[in-house]
């Protein structure tokens, strides 16, 4: 229940390994914030120096207006689950969650009350004296939440809490995770995980990790809407985003792009008159393409089809080197393959990078 | 011959005649018993391979018989005999002539403070150097010296602890590094911080830890803890550990007083070995100093073992290090702690060779192996050594059982 702010935060390994640098962030009391970013950014890492576990390089981290950097785990007040759940294997589940209010000196009393409360909300009641080898998967890892509810932190931490489930265990636990957060409106939560539905069904703001720093700081929908620059644009959504190169040849309130491919796309993003012959990406999703009456953005021949029931995917060998475009159909498609077909994506929907940045961010 | 070429012909026919036995064997058995051609060829292989373990097992199991059991129970035999009537069976006569000796129930005496002390000491040593050696740049150095005892004889280890014990008349250079550290206390503060304070401190702390373990083993029998309900035995075992560390803490508080009490000859040197009661500790040390590197070696791998995030759970959870240690790591290679210290125990139980190349059970260092060896060899007497053999194999069969059963629950 706290405000976390991270100023300038870096970790160098040996003092020259760099693994992340100049992160700033403010996260605001009651937030659910998710690090994403592919494996190595350093997302893990970054949560790791919040909790006190992986000391901080340089920077500051404050929590509740209070530098926190060398206050030792137990003193910022966060709590944590781990991705192995980490629960003491030779204490009851009990004890596991009793352990940290026994060292903190708690009456007994205060201990019993927190654990019916952890237990009620977590339906562990009937499991409190069994073993954590005697649990499975899903209710180890509500032990594990619970062992942080109970210490009522003003951080919650979690780091891939839900990778070692199965993947209908994982839904069901996503679940929870969301009631709890709906329980607990002042709590504040961090989040680390890989899983992009996981990071856009929880978060309030999404941070994108990448390249030692921060891509993007924002809600889901600003991430998947207006991405910042080609990295969060191809990261976030799947499949990723389309990117073509081209070449701005008219501008105004909209942009109209030739692609090098052949075909031309308008973008709903105004440009002055200096923008001319500016080398860009047009940036479109699969799910945006819809079939070409006029002006096509696309034209290929299907090379390989996915039917997946609820969509079909179709994917195109394009005329730039390596580069495969992919586009995504509502509904079921027979014989598509071998076809030619003609794709463009509506104004709004079309993003326009140069150097890497969204113009929509210029 | 050259005994060394000796030594290495043995070997070579050793050796040969194993993979000759094994090799032969199983082409006799594929060629000719149960050929895997003709009418009968797939019911052939099936009862070659039903053959073939038995096959492979049979040396090792013919020499175990011959080598350890038949001589339990010829022991066994030998202890009812009695040689001055020629052999004649005499009943239980050896083992009632055996428990009128004050020498066996010194060695019984002796026996079971090696018991407590050695295995406690070595297992304790050993997860104290297994801590740490943990995650240190020298760790490994560190560790390889104490492992080095491990690859010392017990008989050379007591040739190296006998020169540390060694006494020279007062004029002469003491080479023994006991007495020559000894030689330098003359009674003043230090001698009384050194040789009072701090033993009594060491002796109290004692108490007090067995006091607490004894207590910690015994609260359940009167605590009403959630959980399964224990048998009888574990009741009764409980009982007895907890009465245990009472008489163990009550022992050394004793002890406490007799330390700062003992009027101490300072200036003479001091013939350790031969102060009663106090030269089994100093026996003991050797095998504590070959010991705690075996203890190390295994637990520093279990320490290893533990999850690091259960570790780090713990750190958030607000676990100081000495809580770390005994909370949550100690708790989770209990197992393997069992296991290093029964089979410490199993090592313990059978101490001959230092005994017998330091005091030969001299100044009341007796103990059970080398009392054997003393009726048996020394006195003849096939008897009653055979019946001290029998009470030392009754005293470890337990504890192998249970060792052996702990020891496959690690590994499942």
């Amino acid at each position: 229940m706290a405000d976390l702010k991270l100023r300038d935060v870096a970790k160098t390994y040996g003092g020259t390994v760099d693994v992340l640098k100049n992160i700033n962030l403010d996260i605001k009391k009651g937030e659910l914030i998710v690090f994403v970013g592919p494996s190595g950014c350093g997302k893990s890492t970054l949560l790791r120096m919040i909790a006190g576990l992986e000391k901080i390089s340089g920077g500051t981290l404050e929590i509740d207006g209070q530098v926190v950097n060398d206050v030792p785990p137990a003193q910022r007040g966060i709590a944590m689950v781990f991705q192995s759940y980490a629960l003491y294997p030779h204490m009851t589940v009990r004890d596991n969650m009793t352990f940290s209010l026994k060292l903190a000196k708690k009456s007994k009393e205060e201990i019993d009350a927190a654990v019916a409360k952890a237990a009620r909300i977590l339906q562990l009641e009937p499991y409190l004296d069994r073993l954590p080898k005697a649990l499975s998967g899903g209710q180890r890892q509500r032990v594990a939440i619970g062992r942080s509810i109970v210490r009522d932190p003003k951080v919650y931490l979690f780091d891939e809490p839900l990778s070692n489930l199965d993947a209908a265990l994982r839904v069901a636990t996503r679940l929870e995770i969301a009631q709890l957060k709906e329980s607990m409106p002042d709590s504040t939560m961090i989040y680390v995980t890989h899983d992009q539905v996981e990071a856009m069904t929880l978060a309030s703001r999404i941070v994108v990790l990448a390249n030692k720093g921060i891509a993007q700081v924002g809600s889901p929908l600003e991430l998947y809407e207006r991405p910042e620059n080609e990295f969060v644009a191809q990261f976030i959504g799947s499949p990723a985003m389309n990117l073509f190169p081209g070449e701005i040849v008219e501008t105004g309130p909209q942009t109209k792009v030739r692609l090098d491919s052949g075909g031309v796309a308008v973008a709903a993003i105004a440009t002055q008159d200096a923008d001319k012959g500016m080398k860009v990406k047009v940036g479109i999703r699969p799910e945006d393409f819809v079939e070409a009456h006029g002006d096509a953005a696309f034209t290929g021949t299907v090379d390989i089809t996915e039917a997946l029931g609820e969509v079909t995917l179709m994917y195109f060998q394009s005329t730039i080197e390596g580069q495969t475009v992919i586009a995504k159909l509502p509904g079921i498609h027979r014989d598509l393959r071998g076809r030619e077909v003609h794709l463009a994506a509506a104004p709004d929907k079309v993003q326009i990078f140069n150097n890497g940045r969204s113009l929509h961010y210029r | 011959m050259n005994p060394a070429l000796q030594g290495l012909m043995t070997i070579a026919v050793g050796v040969g005649g194993c993979l000759a036995y094994f090799y032969f064997s199983n082409l006799v058995l594929d060629r000719f018993i149960f050929p895997a051609r003709g009418a009968q060829a797939g019911r052939n292989i099936n009862r070659a391979n039903m053959v073939r373990p038995w096959l492979f097992v049979f040396p090792a199991f013919f020499f175990l018989l011959l080598y350890l059991g038949y001589p339990v129970f010829e022991t066994l035999r030998l202890s009812l005999t009695d040689r001055a009537l020629g052999g004649a069976f005499v009943g239980f006569a050896n083992y009632e002539q055996m428990m009128n000796e004050p020498k066996f129930w010194e060695a019984m005496r002796n026996n079971m403070l090696w018991l407590i002390v050695v295995p406690a000491a070595s297992t304790a040593f050993g997860l104290l150097a297994a801590q740490l050696t943990d995650r240190i740049g020298w760790g490994n150095i560190a560790k390889s010296l104490i492992f080095m005892p491990m690859a010392i004889s017990f008989v050379g280890a007591s040739v190296i602890f006998k020169l540390i014990y060694e006494a020279r008349p007062v004029d002469a250079a003491q080479i023994g590094v006991m007495n020559a550290v000894w030689l330098n206390f003359e009674g003043g503060i230090w001698s009384f911080i050194f040789l009072r304070v701090f033993p009594a401190i060491l002796c109290g702390a004692f108490a007090v830890i067995a006091a607490y373990v004894g207590y910690l083993a015994a609260r359940p029998l009167w605590e009403d803890r959630p959980g399964p309900r224990e048998g009888v035995m574990m009741k009764g075992a409980r009982a007895f550990l907890g009465l245990f560390g009472l008489w163990l803490a009550w022992v050394s508080v004793r002890g406490v007083w007799g330390v700062l009490t003992a009027s101490l000859p300072y200036g003479e040197p001091i013939n350790w070995l031969t102060l009663p009661f106090y030269n089994n500790f100093l026996l003991m040390v050797i095998l504590i100093w070959i010991q705690t590197g075996f203890a190390m070696v295994i637990l520093s791998a279990a320490l290893r073992g533990i999850p690091e995030e259960t570790i780090e759970a713990a750190i958030i959870d607000g676990a100081k290090p000495l809580q770390l240690f005994f909370q949550i790591k100690v708790p989770q290679i209990m197992g393997t702690i069992v296991v290093v210290w029964t089979t410490i125990t199993l090592v313990v139980l059978k101490i001959f060779d230092i005994v017998f190349a330091m005091t030969n059970g001299q100044w009341e260092t007796q103990v059970l192996a080398n009392y054997m060896y003393d009726k048996l060899f020394r006195a003849n007497d096939w008897g009653v050594g055979s019946a001290s053999a029998i009470v030392i194999m009754a005293l470890v069969t337990p504890i192998l059982v249970w060792n052996v059963h702990n020891a496959r629950k690690e590994m499942r």
